[in-house]
């Protein structure tokens, strides 16, 4: 299964970021190889639609779980549509590492 | 002009297109129409056992109007029963809707999609789970 956590940098210290379409970068996870991967996130300039264009990309991905602070709601409307599950969690001062460890308890 | 119908939210469509009666003598071609709306008032009211007032919440509807769908849907099973008709799921006028669901340990906030079958917390997998309202 693969899992996104949006987040500010592009190593495990980063800090989680709380938006989703204008995250800096993804950190991808995928369940069987382990690793996370990072990769950075080409809508955080753009004046619309990042929603949109960053949830048809978790799809590209074939990504099974997104977690974020706050999904707008035509990218929860993608995401529903697809079958992705959606998570937001409210501490943006967690590094990315401390939530894979919750993930993985 | 008559005042519109308010979109009816329903959770889950119904696992089923439809349920045919066996076992009768006479093959009749006649069948009921369970709209989806009336499936979810059954399911909130007689399976999840909620009372009627939580129940139109969910729905997005007024309790009266929830007790209208309800009793629709229980004049059409009984019918159905009763005449040995077909039922089939029609969608009638529902709005599929996307319930989001808060875990009591961690406050996380997460959907489930429809294909998934264990209902717990996705960040500490606690099952003390609870359904909001957020759309």
């Amino acid at each position: 299964m693969k899992t996104v956590i949006t987040c500010k940098g592009n190593n495990q210290k980063a800090h989680f970021d709380l938006r989703f379409g204008r995250a800096g970068w993804f950190c991808l996870i995928d369940d069987e190889s382990g690793d996370p991967t990072f990769i950075e996130n080409d809508q955080v300039e753009v004046t619309g639609g990042a929603g949109v264009k960053t949830a048809e990309k978790m799809v590209e991905l074939g990504v099974q779980k997104v977690i974020s602070g706050h999904f707008g709601p035509k990218a929860k409307d993608l995401l529903d549509k697809f079958n992705i599950q959606m998570v937001m969690i409210d501490d943006d001062d967690q590094s990315i590492s401390k939530i894979i460890a919750r993930l993985n308890k | 002009m008559p005042r519109r119908k308010r979109l009816r939210k329903v959770v889950a469509p119904p696992g089923f297109k439809g349920y045919r009666p066996y076992g009768n003598a006479q093959h009749k071609k006649q069948f009921v129409e369970l709209l989806y709306e009336e499936y979810e008032a059954i399911k909130l009211a007689d399976y999840d056992l909620l009372n009627h007032l939580e129940a139109s919440k969910l729905m997005g509807v007024s309790r009266p109007t929830f007790a209208r769908i309800y009793e629709s849907a229980r004049r059409k099973l009984a019918h159905a029963l009763v005449e040995t008709r077909e039922i089939r799921s029609v969608f009638g006028n529902a709005q599929l809707d996307g319930t989001w669901y808060l875990c009591g340990d961690c406050h996380a906030r997460f959907t489930i999609p429809v294909q998934m079958t264990d209902h717990v917390c996705p960040i500490c997998r606690s099952l003390e789970i609870e359904i909001i309202k957020t759309k």
